[in-house]
């Protein structure tokens, strides 16, 4: 059964097992505009919670997504490449930037669940 | 003071209007004791009469390229513009605007600078150019950070027949940014094996064709090198205009190609501004430092242009941006975008055969008198020539002579004592044979 | 993910259409033309040459056969721009108030002067003998630069506003380094412009943030919470970017010294404070100076500049080469590190000696303005602003409250709250007006921060309009006139340009082979 958290800095994780797809929320791309390039870690890559493991760029703004939990990229989403809109069409869905083999699971203990987010985005405003 | 509008009435008004007493009391911030109460020791305003004396008695102290034979090169070329290049870069709505942020009302200047960016990329034979860089020097220095980037390397090797002061600026950037760096030393005769320098650590190899001392060289075989071990080929050029007859680097298989671009449509202006010409592979665009401008529409669906990919830079990503440029060279690159235009292929490729003939016919001539020989068998428009005794006391001579006849590597390279009897010649279309017959009397005054 | 909102939609909405179109497409005045690219052939040129002698090569073999570049006659070069420049806005058209960037009048005495062949026409490597006048230019250029901001050196070589901040920033690491104290870390504040963090990155330094407080200025406070032993200086603009004079800047000042640590000035703003105050007096040891900002070399349509760069005694020797040294009547220049005596240059940052061409413009103007004309320019430029201010402090907002600006005036975009226009609409709208927007979204700190900088160029009579203009447009906004806004610009050359294309399919230039809007 998978299992969907947020992290305050924007972030979406689908877990499914040891896996975490990892991919920018709807409210994220509303904020960046029109996605024009992502930046994806090459597969392989070990990186720790709060690393830089992804860019994205929109035409005026350029940011970073950090790593939410520490592990290995075992994908990265190449249909990003080609096509960078998906991210503003379809961020929770096929826009999934990385997954990641979740070393430690205690690192998703504190993150949001769907209700926390929309709680938290409503609360920022 | 003609400059400034507002009168003494407007001025009390609008204090009046913004509710304070008087001019200090905007000023109020910068703290009393630091505040100038006088003004500086400086001239009070002068009339454009009296400026125009001033500057031009200093100007009448300097021997103009045009009133003397002169045979100066060494990045920076004496070459004809037409007059009409001159006065459209100074049309208003070219002068002063500023870098086009407002695409809706800055279709000009985007416009030219997408020419400017084709143009530049046909010249080198290169898939994309920017919009611009400060000078070839410059442009040679960010070519170098670019391909660290792309590699992830940071070892850069030099030719030694690099421009030195291009080299310098890059041994400046290295030193500052405590990254390794080879520089081989200057190479006059042509000797220099780059491959063997090139290893797994190398980012990339700089050479420059035609070299400093005017050499021409095929990058095919140093591009397949640097490529074997995974890196990049800057190729330099410093003579535009040479690509007019040369086969350009990006059919020698350069990565990125960097220019100065001063001898179409800028003028010598005592070294600046010129214009940096960058071009590179469209797979690099997204490390390619500097502004571009793009192709879109607008609303209604009408083409028009934008300056794009600014995530690159500064002003979006900061601390993580590709360079901190922002200023380019924009006014010099509608010059050089003009005269170009003006040129086209027939006119680039008469002008740069003009060239090589007239050097071809210095060279000659020049090498005709006994105690003076030639180290450069291949050139453009510009060759070495050894004389005996200190070139840099020959071009003082020469000078004193009314010919200006040269650059002597001394000068470029103080350090290195080999160099000291050669004389960096160059030749191009504004050099007409009387030019040639004084420049051989007066070497052959001075030699004897 | 790290958060950006200052944000403007960046793709084009529909814009009105011309209701009578024309058979050509052109607009009167305004008349579509084609590239260059599609206009000429590869076989004509407009450069009469003569056919050379026939003679050998000395190519090494490597002749190029062609290039493919088309060429076109003079009438035909003189329309092609002549029309592409009606589509660009200009100071000399009209009110160009955007801030940071310092668009004044620039005085055609000054083209004139930087075309005299003495200057225009002289090669950096001529011997000496043939450039004293040029040298003795630069000379008296530096000598008006170091009593204008009392300091004790100056480079003249760096090319632009980013490359001072980066000959600036190398001369204070390498005065650390030669006293055994190199450091790693950098102060920016928030407000800074984007090169000043990217300059400190690019000398290998890492970058601390310091936050303003309340009203928009940096307190020393802050500044000493965040200094220690790690910290080789701070870069911070004055007048800063918020449009305020820092008022403590000499305790900030006097903090960074007495950490060990350099103070770099961004001098953007210079323009606010020329004969009013000397940033030596303020404690700083390195400031870029815009010569196309506050000395009035033409911008260009975004180049060339040139950024000299001032330095304190402590910094002074450590400036890069080339310099001109003065002795008598006589001047030279010093080329080389190893030539430059009791000095330790950090380098070279670029061939030949600087901007000569804006170096001949800056001290035209200068010259033609004097001690007592710079003052008043100053005095003029901030006056405007106030003016400006005043006009329309009770139907704007100001971020930090109302308080006195200098050279330039900040504005916020609550005074847009729920009008549905944003700052770029707002913006845009202005277009149409036929004024220049002022800039926008900068500085960040700020929510769709509009900065206002008149200059002293500007007459009552142009700001009058321009206040008017404002007001009405703000009262437009509130009357939801959403389609003066939001469609706007009507009356431009071009509407809204989609930048979301342009960066999602870069297209950097025109393709031979293929139609342009389908080529890579």
């Amino acid at each position: 059964m998978a299992e969907i958290k947020y992290t305050d800095d924007h972030e979406y994780l689908n877990i499914e097992g040891d896996v975490a797809t990892v991919g920018i929320t709807k409210h994220a791309q509303e904020q960046l505009g029109d996605v024009v390039f992502v930046e994806l870690p090459d597969v392989g890559k070990t990186v720790a919670k709060g690393d830089e493991a992804a860019v994205v760029e929109s035409v005026k703004a350029a940011a970073e997504v950090y790593a939410p939990v520490s592990g290995e990229v075992i994908e990265a989403n190449g249909d990003l490449e080609g096509n960078p809109g998906l991210v503003n069409e379809d961020p929770e869905g096929g826009a999934w930037f990385m997954k990641i083999k979740i070393a430690d699971k205690s690192e998703l203990e504190g993150m949001m669940d769907a209700d926390g987010y929309a709680k938290f985005v409503a609360e920022q405003g | 003071m003609r400059y400034l509008p507002l009168t003494d009435d407007d001025r009390r008004t609008m204090l009046a209007g913004i509710g304070v007493q008087n001019i200090d009391d905007l000023f109020a911030d910068i703290p009393d004791d630091v505040r100038l109460k006088e003004l500086v020791d400086l001239p009070r305003h002068a009339s454009e009469l009296e400026v125009e004396r001033q500057l031009g008695a200093m100007a009448a102290r300097n021997t103009a390229a045009s009133s003397v034979p002169f045979f100066v090169g060494c990045g920076a070329y004496k070459h004809h513009v037409p007059a009409s290049v001159d006065h459209l870069i100074q049309r208003s709505e070219f002068l002063t605007a500023y870098t086009p942020y407002q695409p809706e009302i800055s279709q000009g200047t985007l416009q030219y600078l997408f020419e400017f960016q084709t143009q530049v990329a046909m010249l080198t034979g290169m898939e994309v150019a920017n919009a611009s860089m400060y000078d070839g020097s410059t442009a040679c220095g960010e070519a170098v950070l670019m391909a660290q980037r792309l590699t992830r390397r940071t070892n850069a090797v030099l030719s030694g027949s690099l421009h030195p002061q291009y080299r310098d600026v890059v041994v400046m950037l290295s030193d500052m940014s405590e990254t390794p760096l080879k520089a081989l030393s200057a190479d006059p005769e042509g000797t220099e094996d780059i491959i063997a320098s090139i290893d797994d650590d190398t980012a990339c190899v700089v050479v420059q064709t035609p070299d400093v001392f005017g050499r021409v060289h095929d990058l095919s075989k140093i591009a397949a090198a640097a490529h074997e071990k995974g890196a990049l080929l800057i190729a330099v050029v410093t003579e535009v205009i040479s690509l007019g007859a040369l086969k350009p680097p990006g059919e020698m298989g350069a990565d990125i190609v960097v220019a100065e671009g001063q001898s179409i449509g800028v003028g010598l202006n005592f070294g600046g501004p010129y214009v940096g010409l960058l071009a590179t592979r469209q797979k690099y665009l997204r490390q390619m430092p500097g502004r571009v401008c793009g192709e879109t529409v607008d609303a209604n669906g009408k083409r028009g242009f934008v300056l794009t990919l600014s995530t690159r830079e500064q002003h979006i990503r900061r601390e993580k941006a590709t360079s901190n440029i922002c200023t380019n060279s924009g006014l010099c690159s509608l010059a050089f975008t003009i005269h170009l235009s003006l040129l086209g292929e027939a006119g680039l490729m008469k002008l740069a055969r003009i060239n090589h003939a007239n050097a071809i016919a210095l060279a000659d001539a020049l090498t005709g008198i006994n105690s003076v020989e030639i180290l450069t068998p291949s050139f453009f428009n510009e060759f070495t020539i050894r004389v005996p005794g200190k070139g840099a006391a020959v071009i003082e001579s020469l000078a004193e002579k009314g010919v200006l006849g040269g650059v002597p590597a001394s000068r470029l390279v103080p350090g290195q004592k080999d160099l000291d009897d050669l004389i960096i010649v160059a030749a191009t279309e504004v050099n007409t044979p009387q030019d040639r017959e004084v420049y051989v009397k007066a070497l052959t005054e001075v030699l004897s | 993910m790290s958060m950006n909102k200052a944000g403007r939609p960046t793709s084009a909405q529909s814009g009105q259409k011309s209701d009578h179109p024309t058979f050509t497409g052109n607009k009167a005045l305004q008349i579509e033309e084609p590239l260059i690219f599609e206009v000429g052939e590869t076989g004509k040129t407009g450069v009469d040459l003569p056919e050379p002698e026939p003679h050998e090569t000395r190519l090494g073999g490597l002749e190029r056969q062609n290039i493919g570049l088309p060429g076109l006659t003079e009438p035909e070069v003189m329309r092609h721009y002549v029309r592409i420049s009606q589509k660009n806005f200009a100071i000399d058209a009209g009110v160009y108030p955007l801030g940071s960037c310092t668009m004044k009048h620039n005085g055609r005495l000054n083209e004139k002067m930087a075309r005299l062949p003495g200057f225009g026409d002289v090669h950096p490597l001529q011997p000496e003998s043939t450039v004293q006048g040029a040298l003795e230019l630069i000379d008296t250029l530096a000598a008006w630069l170091l009593e204008m901001t009392g300091m004790a050196g100056v480079a003249m070589s760096p090319k632009a506003g980013a490359h001072g901040e980066f000959c600036g920033m190398a001369a204070i690491k390498s005065a650390q380094i030669a006293k055994g104290d190199a450091r790693s870390v950098v102060l920016v504040p928030e407000s800074a412009h984007g090169t000043n963090p990217a300059t400190a990155a690019l000398l290998g330094y890492k970058v601390r943030d310091i936050p303003a407080r309340e009203d928009g200025t940096v307190s020393p406070e802050a500044v000493k919470e965040a200094l220690d032993s790690d910290v080789a200086g701070i870069m911070l603009t004055n007048p800063n970017t918020c449009g305020l004079f820092e008022r403590d800047i000499v305790a900030i000042a006097d903090a960074v010294h007495e950490a060990g640590a350099y103070f770099y000035c961004d001098g953007a703003n210079f323009n606010a404070i020329v004969g009013k105050a000397r940033p030596g007096d303020l404690g700083v040891d390195c400031m870029h100076i815009n010569l196309h900002k506050t000395f009035s070399t033409p911008h260009g349509g975004g180049g060339p500049g040139s950024g000299p760069v001032v330095f304190s005694e402590a910094i002074a020797p450590y400036a890069p080469v080339p310099y001109v040294v003065r002795n008598g009547d006589m001047f030279s220049l010093v080329e080389s590190v190893d030539a430059a005596e009791g000095a330790k240059p950090f380098g070279r940052q670029t061939a030949f000696h600087g901007q000569m061409g804006m170096f001949v413009r800056a001290l035209s103007y200068m010259m033609s303005h004097g001690s007592d004309g710079m003052r008043q320019a100053s005095e003029d430029a901030v006056l405007n602003a106030n003016y400006i201010r005043a006009g329309l402090r009770d139907v704007m907002s100001q971020p930090f409250g109302d308080q006195v600006c200098m050279h330039e005036v900040l504005f916020d975009d609550s005074f847009l709250k729920d009008t549905g226009v944003t700052t770029l609409d707002f913006a845009k709208a202005m277009i149409d007006e036929g004024f220049h927007p002022m800039t926008m979204y900068f500085p960040l700190v700020v929510h769709g921060a509009m900065l206002i900088e008149p200059t002293e160029s500007e007459s009552k009579a142009a700001l009058d309009q321009f206040i008017a203009t404002l007001r009405d447009l703000v009262q437009g906004a509130r009357d939801g006139d959403l389609v003066r806004f939001t469609g706007a610009p009507h009356h431009a050359p071009m509407a809204r340009l989609d930048e979301t294309r342009a960066a999602r399919e870069p297209v950097l230039r025109w393709n031979p082979e293929a139609p342009a809007e389908a080529a890579e």
